[in-house]
């Protein structure tokens, strides 16, 4: 268990050169001290002396006090500091209460070379970093090693690093790393770098006390929201509540009358109250009374949006797959399946509300924000305001709950479009309401699928054709594949399960009257859903155990047909069952990572739905951080829970009906199930991703236990109100 | 309107309207900002803050009703023997994901063990029926707060 001393301090203010392995040394670079004018902040603090070992862009070694890890991904809850934190003390001989971990600032010097930006997303991670950090770890190491042995004229050979020392082992002379940080600093990059064998891990494979937890418990953790900058005032954002409107009038002078209120500023979609302190801002721009001219999607309805989807979904899509001849193999099928499945817009509904706070100056921004997306952030800023992109510093905080969320950064521009018209400090934040209405929505899918069985058990034609919005095509489109978004068929072109007659297609059907965006567990969490349920039915309708069907169907994959045996026996799978119980099974591969997944439900005879327990066996490779695979499968659980029990975003005259938790209903403690995991080790295999993988099993592994508990199948999320219950 | 407000034992006076909420007034003026915003409308249960002993949503607390009373936020809690405990569990059950939600939950386990120090399920369930953690740590804070209880910390 690490000590607590370990904590983290925010952003510094130094712009980090690019290049991996490149040597800094010198200066004592400042911390970046929250409430002070940064840049001048920097100068001023560049004249303290002091020796440096700055060996990569992730680690700082200072001649006195802790070691410093930078952190290049954004801790959201998912304990990723943690974990990188480990990959790094690992190589480098530290223990985690010898450091503290800071946020990268947007620096080239952090992109993700997976995801080829700066980017937290995707359970990609530790994914990426597995090897690079240890790397990085490894090469400050052994330049401390060297900077002893040249200072002791000794062989390196014989010496050691160990709990951030070096010792010379035959004579038994000891340095610290701060101590070596100015030798170490004129070391040559060691041009190969060995990296500790797994056997020899201390770190990796532990569950030390996380990182940034304490902090977290006593109130000195600080999110975006919490910034505190001197002479900053408070902002509150409102957004035409349609897509495509823009604000007609406003009445400033009785938002002007408000004690506390500053300013009102407006773009041509949205307005701005700015006062000493958010109540001001709330009751100024309730009495701002914005008038806004709603535009085209002001009649526009979900029900609109579906019925244009349905109708899409008529025509062939775009091919992701195509194998055999599936219209000869639905034909000969003895048991066949034609369903459709629906899914429906989500909001992210992460606990802190969307917020920036910006400085902009004529010559430069600082701008105080949780972003998944360091890069587009900054980006985003120097478009809004035209400042060159080195002049726009981002301070990155913790965040309170991503989901996708924040790899969209069109808040972060709003705001600096706001910012840029004042000259001091603004906070701004969108209220819950805001937040939700405002939101960037997880897409609604319209999902066709015919599905047979030889009467051997096998699968026998397999017709999937998706229909819903494209993510990638406006995030990212150089992932689209003429015209195919991996995105929108990942978990259904390829699927556990031997399918020797197969057709997976997309159909784009973009509405006009929102954005869509990423919602955890991605395309997943969409296609395991209809994947997963259909398996279901299939063996339900052949009369086969929905269990032992995924293993005669996944027979070639061993790493499954393992988890599906330990979760079967863990959670006592095929034992008698009180009337009104069922137990649901799902099996899915996703980010690199297999898990088996079984949830008992009770239903009671007035419909009310209650989640008993969950099981789930997991095996994600190399696991890093024991302790933080099994929370992230346990929240990501209940994540998915919610999502499947409750949640739906819904459009009424192009506004979005939900506002805030009273409507957009979350699980409460009373609901939640026990929830087991059990991770089988995995040392040798390819390492997976953890943060999705529970979200993405919940939908299919309850609606097929609502099945098997009440012979009701749910096609369509959420599942409460089909039992008659509300959400509300 | 001038209001004496008395947090964490030590008395503020402030300039402010009677109808703010104390959650800003912890946030904007005093720069406590360990008490959080989520829904500002006692759905969410992250503004939790002890009244008089008394667990309370303060985004609905006004700055007239609170003041002359003493207030206690998540910075103070560990002064309490409760909430010390209960932050220890939080930490020896790693209960805390993004940690948003977690001053709330932890200020309302505080004041359940104040008020039952041996809870059972149901009473928890009650207890924190309140609060919302979106990362889903609901299985842990349980754990934790059994733990609290037991003074196994």
């Amino acid at each position: 268990m690490m000590s607590e001393k370990a904590k983290i301090v925010s952003p510094s203010r130094r712009a980090f050169i690019g290049g991996a392995l490149s040597v800094g040394g010198g200066l004592l670079l400042p911390t970046f001290l929250p409430g002070l004018p940064l840049i001048q902040t920097a100068q001023a603090q560049d004249a303290l002396t002091g020796s440096l070992f700055k060996p990569n862009a992730f680690i700082r070694v200072p001649s006195q006090g802790a070691i410093i890890l930078v952190m290049s991904h954004a801790e959201m809850g998912q304990g990723i500091y943690t974990g990188l934190a480990m990959l790094l003390a690992e190589e480098l001989e530290v223990g985690l209460d010898q450091v503290q971990v800071e946020a990268a600032p947007a620096d080239p010097a952090y992109i993700d070379k997976g995801a080829s930006e700066e980017e937290t997303g995707g359970s990609s991670s530790t994914r990426h970093c597995w090897v690079s950090l240890r790397e990085a770890g490894a090469a400050a190491r052994m330049m401390l090693i060297a900077a002893a042995a040249q200072r002791w004229g000794v062989e390196a050979a014989g010496c050691k690093a160990h709990e951030g020392r070096v010792t010379h082992q035959a004579t038994g002379q000891s340095l610290s790393y701060g101590a070596l940080a100015d030798l170490a600093s004129h070391q040559p990059v060691p041009e190969k770098i060995t990296l500790k064998s797994p056997a020899d891990f201390t770190l990796i494979g532990t569950s030390p006390r996380r990182v940034d937890t304490k902090a977290k418990t006593n109130g000195s953790a600080r999110f975006g929201i919490d910034a505190q900058i001197p002479d900053m005032k408070v902002g509150r954002i409102m957004a035409c509540p349609v897509k495509g409107g823009h604000l007609t009038g406003y009445n400033k002078q009785a938002a002007l009358a408000v004690p506390g209120v500053v300013e009102v500023v407006t773009l041509p979609d949205a307005i701005a109250v700015i006062g000493d302190h958010m109540w001001a801002a709330i009751k100024g721009l309730e009495m701002a009374s914005p008038e806004w001219d709603y535009g085209k999607n002001s009649t526009t309805s979900t029900e609109d949006i579906i019925a244009d989807m349905k109708k899409a979904s008529d025509q062939s899509g775009v091919t992701a797959v195509k194998r055999g001849n599936v219209q000869n193999a639905l034909r000969n099928a003895h048991t066949r399946v034609n369903a459709v499945y629906e899914l429906p817009f989500l909001a992210h509904a992460a606990l802190e509300p969307i917020n920036t706070t910006l400085h902009i100056r004529p010559d430069g921004a600082d701008v105080w924000v949780g972003t998944q997306v360091p890069g587009r952030a900054r980006q985003e800023v120097a478009d809004a305001t035209g400042l060159l992109l080195e002049k726009v510093f981002i301070h990155n905080h913790l965040i309170g709950g991503g989901f996708g969320r924040r790899l969209d950064s069109n808040s972060i521009g709003q705001a600096a479009r706001f910012a840029k018209q004042v000259s001091y400090p603004v906070k701004l934040i969108w209220t819950r309401e805001e937040d939700i209405t405002q939101d960037q929505f997880r897409p609604y899918y319209y999902d066709r699928v015919s599905a047979g069985l030889t009467n051997n058990g096998a699968i026998s034609g397999w017709h999937h054709r998706t229909t819903g919005s494209s993510v990638s095509a406006r995030w990212s489109p150089s992932d689209m594949d003429h015209g195919l978004d991996p995105d929108a068929v990942e978990g259904a072109a390829e699927t556990p399960y031997t399918m020797p007659d197969q057709l997976v297609e997309f159909v784009r059907h973009e509405p006009d009257a929102l954005t869509t965006l990423w919602w955890r567990g991605v395309g997943p969490t969409h296609n395991v859903f209809v994947v997963e349920s259909m398996i279901d039915e299939l063996a339900h309708k052949a009369g086969q155990d929905p269990l032992a069907l995924r293993k005669k169907l996944a027979a070639h994959q061993p790493r499954a047909i393992k988890l599906l045996d330990e979760v079967a026996k863990q959670s006592g799978w095929g034992k008698t069952l009180p009337d009104g119980h069922g137990m649901g099974v799902a099996l899915h591969y996703s980010f690199e990572t297999w898990a088996a997944t079984v949830v008992e439900v009770k239903v009671e005879k007035d419909g009310q739905i209650h989640i008993l327990s969950a099981h789930s066996a997991v095996d994600c490779g190399p696991v890093v951080f024991p302790d933080g695979v099994v929370s992230q499968i346990q929240g990501g659980l209940i994540f998915g829970f919610t999502m499947a029990l409750y949640n739906e975003i819904t459009l009424k005259n192009g506004r979005v009906e939900q506002s805030n938790f009273h409507n957009y209903r979350m699980m409460r403690l009373s609901e939640a199930p026990d929830i087991h995991v059990h991770i089988l080790p995995n040392a040798d295999a390819k390492i997976g991703g953890i943060g999705e993988v529970g979200t993405v099993a919940a939908a299919p592994a309850l609606a097929n236990a609502l099945f098997a508990a009440t012979g009701k199948r749910l096609r369509r999320i959420p599942f409460a109100k089909q039992f008659g219950k509300d959400a509300v | 309107m001038k209001f004496d407000l008395k947090v964490n034992g030590t008395l503020h006076t402030v300039d402010v309207t009677g109808d703010m909420p104390v959650l800003w007034i912890l946030r904007d003026i005093l720069h406590l900002t360990g008490t959080k915003y989520g829904c500002g409308v006692a759905q969410c249960g992250a503004c939790t803050v002890h009244v008089d002993g008394q667990p309370v949503r303060s985004c609905l607390l006004t700055v007239q009703s609170a003041a002359g009373r003493d207030i206690t936020t998540i910075e103070a809690i560990n002064q309490t023997e409760a909430g010390a405990r209960v932050q220890q569990a939080w930490l020896d059950e790693e209960v805390i994901q993004c940690g948003y939600c977690q001053s709330g939950q932890i200020m309302t386990a505080t004041a359940l063990l104040q008020k039952t120090p041996h809870p059972s399920d149901a009473e928890i369930d009650d207890a924190m029926a309140g609060n919302i953690c979106r990362c889903g740590t609901y299985v842990r804070i349980r754990k934790a707060i059994h733990k609290a209880a037991s003074h196994d910390v």
